[in-house]
């Protein structure tokens, strides 16, 4: 625990209005008015968890570690998710049917990122993007590479750009990014459904 | 007041650590289990409430994956508490009051096998004074039995007699985790975790869940040959400062049974949320239950703890004991905090 008074910035400026309240008189107290304030404290801690994926995130990280994109099927409704977590979300109800799904995906919704966020390795601008991989009915999230920015549109085709096979893992990161792939571009009519 | 009662419930059967399956996958099977029972159609509950907590799961806003098993498409009416299910149920008893829902669907659940269960409820502790110093749970509760003990309100022979008539009732309880245990005198020979505490004074690390379903009136009646009505409910919290408190008593636990009307008849179970063996005395003498009242014929939380659900359980035990008849009248109790710090108290009834 770290008292930060004196190397911490001023506290901010708290606008009058609906998010202010007024300062405590504490005048009656005469020994506090000598007193610093701590404007805060750190008080550090960490836990250690071992997390458990599940069964059916247990099947896609098995199958992309062999290069292979895994959903799974909603008996009711017959929708693919991918990253499946066992349950359909629509029917409440387990997904039991694995479809193996293609390497390419659509462009459905995409950001052009012109902030360098701590710990980001990417260069800016970047386009990070919601894509439908082929044979899924729930986009992913993916970078889109290998194209200008200002050309990346809803509708465009990517392929998946994996690691080398020497250092696939159980890892989402396998999958480095995502690059146009030359096929013509999907109708945005037939992408209503996943926007 | 509109009559509510439980009118379905369901558990998991309780482990140590459910290392195969994620939460949704562990708690959906109990989630489809209670809708089958209660003959109320999945996109028919008017309103669904979920109890449980970021810090087991490792993971911020880990309730929303879970509401994958309710399949909440198109959106539904729904809460969630960080906190016991019991008050999730609370939550949803109090929607019914408002006439804003006729039917409600609760569930709550824990997996506390990922981290250390112990050092992760140190995190509830006040963050300037308590947390700093990682005071776990078992720590804290140590020195909760340690003032009961000199307060002369419970003894480490009754602590052991209690661990074990919990632990054997729990042999007919096919959901508990611990349905076995030495006799008392053997326990009292262990060494201790945290003097006065040993392993037997302890509720064991589990991993599980429990759902529900609330019915009104003619709903719960059409529904249910025999629902149990939950005729009072109230909660109450003591101060959080550990110091500000005398561990020895419940002040809470006695004005919420006095809300709840625990005294207005007869009880003949009483279902405790007793993580460790001095709360039941402790809560016995708050909630003023007669010398002869069962306590935790399921065998309690000494026998199956998972978190977030094990106050909620507490419901479903008196309840399935109305349900079936065997039972008329009996007091529900959950608690959340260190110390039995926040008590809910519910008394559910069966008619004729």
């Amino acid at each position: 625990m770290t008292d930060t008074t004196s190397s911490e910035p001023a506290p901010i400026e708290i606008p009058e209005g609906v998010w202010s309240q007024p300062e405590v008189d504490m005048s009656a107290i005469e020994e506090i008015a000598s007193v610093e304030s701590v404007r805060s404290v750190r008080a550090f801690a960490s836990l250690t968890y071992d997390y458990t994926p599940g069964l059916a995130t247990t099947r896609f990280l098995r199958a992309i570690k062999e290069k292979r994109l895994v959903g799974e099927r909603c008996s009711e409704t017959g929708k693919v998710y991918v990253p499946p977590r066992g349950v359909s979300p629509v029917s409440g109800m387990p997904t039991t049917e694995q479809v193996d799904l293609g390497l390419d995906g659509t462009v459905v919704s995409f950001c052009v990122v012109n902030l360098d966020f701590t710990g980001n390795a990417q260069e800016i601008p970047y386009v990070s993007a919601l894509i439908l991989v082929d044979g899924s009915d729930i986009p992913i999230y993916g970078l889109v590479r290998e194209i200008p920015y200002n050309e990346v549109q809803p509708g465009l085709r990517l392929k998946s750009v994996w690691v080398e096979d020497s250092e696939m893992t159980t890892s989402f990161e396998n999958i480095k990014w995502w690059a146009p792939n030359g096929e013509p571009d999907v109708p945005a009519s037939e992408l209503a459904d996943y926007v | 007041m509109r009559d509510v009662a439980i009118i379905a419930t369901a558990q998991t059967k309780h482990v140590r650590s459910a290392t195969t399956v994620n939460e949704v996958e562990l708690i959906q099977p109990v989630i489809q289990e209670v809708i089958e029972r209660s003959g109320v159609a999945r996109h028919d509950f008017d309103f669904t409430c979920s109890g449980s907590s970021d810090y087991l799961a490792g993971q911020p806003f880990s309730f929303v994956m879970t509401l994958d098993a309710v399949g909440a498409w198109p959106p539904i009416s729904e809460s969630h508490v960080e906190m016991d299910g019991a008050w999730a149920l609370y939550e949803a008893w109090v929607k019914i009051q408002t006439g804003h829902a006729d039917t409600a669907l609760v569930y709550s659940y824990g997996k506390s096998s990922p981290g250390d269960l112990p050092r992760v409820l140190s995190r509830m502790t006040d963050p300037y004074y308590e947390a700093p110093l990682w005071p776990t749970s078992v720590d804290i509760a140590a020195l909760q039995a340690r003032a009961a003990i000199q307060a002369g309100v419970t003894s480490e022979q009754a602590m052991a007699d209690i661990a074990y008539r919990s632990r054997t009732s729990a042999a007919a309880n096919p959901f508990a985790q611990l349905t076995t245990s030495a006799q008392p005198l053997a326990l009292m020979d262990e060494e201790y975790l945290a003097d006065p505490l040993r392993r037997h004074d302890c509720a064991p690390v589990t991993d599980g869940g429990v759902a529900i379903v609330l019915a009104a009136g003619d709903k719960a009646r059409s529904l249910c040959s025999r629902p149990a009505w939950i005729r009072g409910i109230d909660h109450r919290a003591d101060g959080h400062h550990l110091n500000f408190r005398d561990l020895t008593t419940s002040p809470s636990v006695r004005i919420a049974a006095e809300k709840a009307g625990v005294a207005n008849g007869p009880i003949e179970i009483a279902e405790l949320h007793t993580c460790f063996t001095h709360h039941e005395p402790i809560l016995r003498s708050a909630l003023g239950l007669a010398d002869d009242v069962e306590v935790n014929p399921s065998g309690g939380p000494l026998a199956a703890n998972p978190m977030m659900a094990a106050g909620l359980i507490r419901m479903v035990e008196v309840a399935n004991r109305i349900h079936s008849g065997d039972v008329s009248r009996g007091v529900a109790h959950a608690t959340g905090g260190h110390a039995l710090q926040h008590n809910l108290i519910a008394v559910l009834e069966g008619e004729g």
